[in-house]
């Protein structure tokens, strides 16, 4: 946390507290400047409260928010060289798309700003509407003029405040990839805000995990889906199977592990020093299935465990297995629709996964932390 | 009323198969047409009728078309007039100033107490505007607390340099009528600019403060042009019967700050020259449509409406 260079955002200890609860606790935070980053979370997880703070719209109760050198706790949110993509736009409905973009412009007395704002809107190919009011448009152009209003400034650090979350899933996913072109474009820090892991991960460099408060875990998309550290990140990013496992031996490279009864295994450096129970996860889709008697040999991976099939759904891409273990625990497993034969509800099968796919928990967190947030947020977006 | 509504809606349940015009809205219509029909319309022809007719009270009137009548009311009292367009005019604009930010505070500041404070505002009208009026004598009384004060700070003395009093009282004065408008129709401008106010979307003002608009800019640039619809509504509801407003300036003024509808007042009671009174009247219907229409052309507010 000490290694940082001008420009970037800093948070070092932020806290906020309203009457009853915390809603932000001693965030330390860097964001490395020009990149894109995500900070991910279940609604209420203080994220938004982190961006605000950021803008200079909330007030941290302790802590600092550093651009660079400059520590900019105090200053208000017109001195700040931040800019905002509201979550409902917030464009101005008195002021043509023209105006609105060059608003900012405006008040920091650059000259030639009419220019500078059609720039900005031809980037988000919006200056063909350059006189039309706000009301005149629909929902995705006006979430690009709210883009072009901030970007146009050139600020040191963009938010971005959910700001796909009001547009139907097609316009979002190509609005996902405008985004990632246009930040590369023009290498300002993006700091999105979002409760949808699959846009942290489509979008972001790196992107932090946020649940009551407090961080989880930061990392790039794949460091963070592979090797999660607690089970919230297990769960919120994708699905895991998480199996209740103790440490037998540790030799070289290889730890044995012991789940009910079955010994597996798994990469010594995934597991803490001296980590005696853990959860193991392995993700679904790691997880290879056979009908027991197709093959002598069951998967050919080091790890297996035996079960029978109570439910196979066919989405087209992929097959959704529910395995039930001979302890009763179900598995969730990912077939793709790569040729492989399917496998009927009632069928025995056995499971196996390569050792360096698992990864390992602190058997203290709760399984099933994160689950359901991320079932509650993807219902409601 | 609302029976031949409803059982008109019932056959049309009941034979859904037969496309046929409803008559429903216009039935509706109708209780609303026939209230302007009898009150307004009719009223304003016969009054269009009365200030072209000739004779006296005695002796019946008979329609003359005769104009001069109202050459000769614009000639006697265009002071009268021009009096009530200015007086009305500032007292507009004071309780403009004293409505927005009581407005903007209710409607964005309080919470919970905004309908305490609504509460507050309406509850002067719980008495008469004459006992209201008339309380204001008391308050400008010449041996009240108010006086007294005016008088210590002299602020008597500056109104009586910009001829707003005749003396180092108060009261019978254009500045105690000035003083009776402004609260009386303080209430009409506060409620629309609260119901304005209360619809502003706060995420535009931090969006403005994101954008490095100061408070003082985000108010110019945001918050006022978007109110301007509350405020044009407040302006007319304020504007159009203050002008006409009679018991003011009799209860509070002197004989130089008459007001046109002190006019009308008398001629059409004391004087009882029907004629007169009506063709006065038309002229101030007339100088305030055209004022408005005016206004409203220049406020442009129609898009934000």
């Amino acid at each position: 946390m000490t290694e940082w260079t001008s420009g970037d955002l800093r948070l070092t200890n932020v806290t906020k507290r309203y009457d009853t609860f915390t809603a932000v606790d001693q965030l330390d935070l860097v964001i490395p400047r020009g990149s894109f980053f995500a900070l991910l979370g279940p609604s209420g997880c203080g994220k938004t409260t982190t961006l605000r703070m950021v803008a200079g719209l909330d007030q941290p109760t302790i802590g600092q928010i550093w651009i660079g050198l400059k520590d900019i706790t105090e200053t208000k949110a017109y001195q700040r060289n931040v800019n905002t993509v509201f979550q409902n736009y917030a464009l101005f409905p008195h002021l043509s798309i023209i105006d609105n973009v060059a608003f900012g412009l405006r008040r920091r007395k650059v000259s030639d700003h009419k220019a500078k704002a059609m720039e900005a809107l031809e980037l988000v190919q919006l200056a063909h509407i350059a006189t039309k009011k706000p009301g005149q448009l629909s929902g995705g152009m006006q979430q690009r003029v709210a883009l072009a209003r901030a970007i146009v400034n050139r600020p040191d650090v963009l938010l971005l405040d959910e700001p796909l979350g009001a547009l139907d899933l097609k316009l979002r996913r190509q609005m996902q990839i405008e985004l990632k072109m246009i930040q590369s474009e023009v290498g300002i820090t993006f700091v999105h805000v979002t409760h949808d892991q699959e846009e942290a991960m489509t979008m972001a460099d790196t992107i932090a995990v946020m649940n009551a408060g407090r961080l989880e875990q930061v990392g790039d998309p794949a460091t963070l889906y592979e090797h999660p550290k607690s089970t919230f990140v297990a769960n919120f990013l994708g699905q895991s199977n998480l199996l209740e496992a103790t440490v037998k031996s540790r030799d070289g490279s290889i730890a044995e592990l012991d789940v009910h009864g079955v010994s597996l295994r798994l990469p010594v450096d995934r597991l803490e020093n001296g980590a005696s129970a853990v959860w193991l996860g392995v993700r679904p889709e790691k997880l290879r299935l056979v009908a027991n008697g197709s093959a002598p040999d069951g998967t050919g991976d080091s790890n297996r465990l035996t079960g029978v099939v109570t439910d196979a759904s066919f989405t087209g891409l992929a097959t959704n297995y529910l395995v039930r273990l001979p302890w009763g625990q179900e598995l969730m497993v990912v077939q793709q629709n790569d040729g492989t034969s399917r496998v009927a509800a009632g069928a025995q099968v056995t499971l196996g996964w390569a050792p360096e796919h698992g990864f390992a928990l602190d058997a203290k967190q709760d399984a099933h932390a994160g689950a359901q947030d991320q079932a509650d947020d993807s219902g409601a977006a | 009323m609302s029976e031949p509504g409803g059982d008109a809606a019932v056959t049309e349940v009941q034979r859904p198969r037969r496309v046929r015009p409803s008559y429903t809205p216009y039935l509706l219509l109708l209780p609303g047409l026939a209230w302007l029909v009898v009150f307004f319309v009719v009223p304003t022809l016969s009054l269009a009728s009365q200030s072209l007719q000739t004779g006296n009270v005695e002796t019946g009137y008979t329609l003359t078309w005769h104009f001069q009548t109202y050459v000769d009311a614009l000639s006697h009292f265009w002071p009268h007039f021009a009096r009530s367009i200015i007086f009305a005019g500032i007292a507009t604009l004071l309780t403009l100033l004293l409505a927005y930010p009581l407005s903007y505070f209710i409607a964005q500041k309080v919470g919970r107490w905004k309908n305490f404070l609504l509460v507050l505002v309406i509850a002067p009208f719980f008495t008469s505007f004459l006992i209201r009026t008339l309380a204001w004598q008391t308050i400008l009384t010449d041996n009240g607390p108010v006086v007294a004060l005016a008088r210590s700070t002299h602020l008597t003395d500056l109104l009586q340099w910009v001829q707003l009093t005749n003396n180092d009282s108060l009261m019978n004065s254009r500045f105690a009528v000035i003083c009776g408008l402004t609260y009386n129709f303080l209430p009409f401008m506060i409620l629309p600019l609260y119901a304005n106010l209360e619809r502003l979307d706060h995420s535009l003002i931090e969006a403005a403060g994101d954008l490095y608009a100061t408070p003082i800019k985000t108010f110019w640039k945001v918050t006022w042009p978007l109110s301007l619809p509350g405020v044009v509504g407040g302006t007319l509801l304020t504007f159009i019967p203050a002008a006409g407003d009679f018991i003011n300036s009799r209860l509070l003024g002197n004989t130089q700050t008459v007001m046109i509808g002190q006019v009308i007042d008398s001629e059409f009671l004391r004087v009882q020259d029907y004629s007169t009174a009506a063709a006065v009247s038309f002229v101030l219907m007339a100088i305030i449509v055209v004022i408005v229409a005016f206004y409203v052309r220049r406020a442009g507010t129609e898009e934000l409406v």
